[in-house]
């Protein structure tokens, strides 16, 4: 224990903490609006899309993160857009995107001449790695997104909840839902340096999952995620540390067994109820 | 009596297929339309036109001024059922005050006024006790006065319901009829149905759509009439009513 709390001496153990705290608004707000309007599957395809942007990044010689920035909202926007209007089945499309993606920036991190450094902590995160930079990506995201669900919490929800009658209503469902959209690309390619491309869709859902075992409405499901996700970032964190094993594994692994034992133990009470 | 809504010369549809040709149709401000039709033959088409959402390919749909309201028309309208994911995590109240909210209103929150009468809404609808429950916990018949509920709150002129009987128990489809019979007083009524023999003791007039629209006054259809109109229709009626169930003919 007192070795834990030295570690709070150390920058990188801060700034760990920092991004754990914003990975959880982001991903709070963020994958609540994901799992309630069931696109956890674009949101899949945003994020390994994403990849393309970082692979050129590496080939190119410019911040890998902008690359995955500039690839996500293109995606998401095209997945947006052509699966309304082409006569394209949206599941394929998103898959199609999903491996052209990763299959760019494989090739470019193979054309890339030398060494790709840092390449595991994009496909697998590293919060003690983040930078100062990354904390301030995160930071505005957090204050952005905040602002933003709180300012149009009624239209987000009425266009979320029902888009045909609210098009019926003459609210603005397009520009929502682009909006919308590129958030989920921002956060979940800001969050890429936390948990990685393979697990931050865990972030996105499991944090959630456990909300929805206590409550059914959209506002306290956002509060109830950034809480159990902060909290399963920081005991995972913890875990990482004692046993010295990679952090954004460590943390999706304790929110699982976190969701588990909830579950389990509510079960448990219901029946002992009755 | 001045119309709402003038359908003149309608033709829509999705790509090359033209699902409706020709229609024209006047909704009254008193006027109780059953929408009747075999599947496919453009019942829904017909509302998504009305509705706005989707451009007619021909022909035009004109609004009086009594029907716009601050940029939006004052529809209310009652989706089928089964378009609407009842896992969303929303509550009652929610979606009733839902019905209030059009591009005027991006922020901000529901003035008292705006709250007392969604909330009155639900007290008239007998769904109090669940208000502040979430939809993912009700009954379809509990779901459809929520939403029923949320068309009504923005005081409509015109109501348009697609199938509400679909997925209702018994109790709660005649409750239906009986509030609509009573709204009616106060608005118009399109509604889309299946079920002649449940409807024909409620509306005014039908209108026959298959392909084309055949309007009819008066709420005595027989299958001769039917088989005038051209509109394959199974008659199938419930209680004191006679059962009849036409068969197939070609045209």
């Amino acid at each position: 224990m007192q070795s834990l709390i030295a570690l709070f001496d150390f920058e990188f153990f801060r700034n760990a903490i920092l991004a754990a705290f914003m990975a959880s608004i982001t991903c709070g707000i963020i994958g609540t609006y994901i799992v309630s309007r069931r696109i956890v599957f674009i949101s899949g395809g945003i994020t390994h899309a994403s990849f393309g942007g970082i692979g050129m990044g590496y080939y190119f010689g410019f911040n890998p993160i902008l690359g995955a920035v500039v690839f996500g909202i293109l995606s998401a926007l095209g997945i947006e857009l052509f699966t309304k209007k082409a006569d394209l089945r949206e599941d394929s499309a998103i898959a199609m995107l999903w491996s052209l993606g990763m299959a760019v920036g494989v090739i470019f991190i193979f054309l890339t001449p030398g060494y790709a450094p840092n390449l595991m902590s994009y496909l697998f995160g590293n919060i003690l790695t983040v930078s100062k930079e990354d904390l301030l990506y995160l930071l505005f995201l957090s204050l952005f997104i905040i602002g933003f669900f709180i300012a149009f919490y009624r239209m987000i929800i009425f266009v979320s909840f029902d888009e045909e009658f609210a098009l019926t209503n003459n609210a603005p469902v397009k520009l929502f839902n682009a909006l919308l959209i590129s958030l989920v690309a921002l956060t979940i390619v800001l969050n890429i340096r936390v948990v990685g491309i393979i697990l931050v869709m865990s972030l996105l859902t499991i944090p959630q999952a456990i909300a929805n075992l206590f409550t059914k409405r959209f506002d306290w499901m956002m509060i109830l995620s950034i809480v159990f996700g902060f909290l399963g970032s920081i005991l995972g964190l913890a875990l990482s540390y004692i046993y010295d094993i990679p952090s954004g594994a460590a943390i999706i692994f304790t929110l699982v067994i976190l969701y588990g034992v909830i579950k389990i133990s509510g079960l448990l009470i219901e029946k002992s109820r009755q | 009596m001045k119309s709402l809504v003038e359908i003149h010369n309608l033709s829509a549809g999705y790509g090359p297929n033209l699902v409706l040709q020709g229609v024209n149709l006047k909704i009254k401000p008193s006027d109780f339309i059953g929408v009747i039709g075999p599947n496919g033959g453009g019942k829904t088409t017909l509302l998504k036109a009305i509705l706005g959402l989707i451009t007619p390919i021909s022909g035009t749909i004109h609004f009086s001024e009594s029907m716009k309201s601050g940029g939006a028309h004052r529809i209310g309208y009652l989706p089928q059922i089964n378009n609407i994911d009842r896992q969303f995590p929303i509550t009652v109240f929610d979606v009733v005050r839902s019905g209030l909210m059009s591009r005027q209103r991006l922020m901000g929150r529901y003035s008292a006024e705006e709250n007392e009468s969604a909330l009155h809404l639900i007290e008239e609808m007998g769904i109090s006790a669940i208000r502040n429950n979430p939809i993912g916990e009700l009954s379809g018949g509990q779901v459809q006065r929520a939403l029923l509920c949320r068309a009504l709150v923005n005081k409509p002129a015109l109501l348009i319901l697609d199938e509400p009987n679909t997925y209702v128990d018994n109790r709660f489809e005649r409750e239906l009829y009986e509030k609509l019979k009573v709204l009616n007083e106060k608005l118009a009524i399109l509604l889309v149905s299946h079920d002649l023999g449940t409807i024909s003791t409620y509306v005014k007039s039908y209108a026959c759509v298959n392909n084309s629209l055949h309007f009819h006054e008066g709420n005595t259809v027989t299958p001769e009439l039917l088989k005038s109109y051209e509109c394959p229709i199974q008659i199938i009626s419930h209680g004191d009513i006679p059962h009849t169930v036409l068969h197939q003919h070609t045209h």
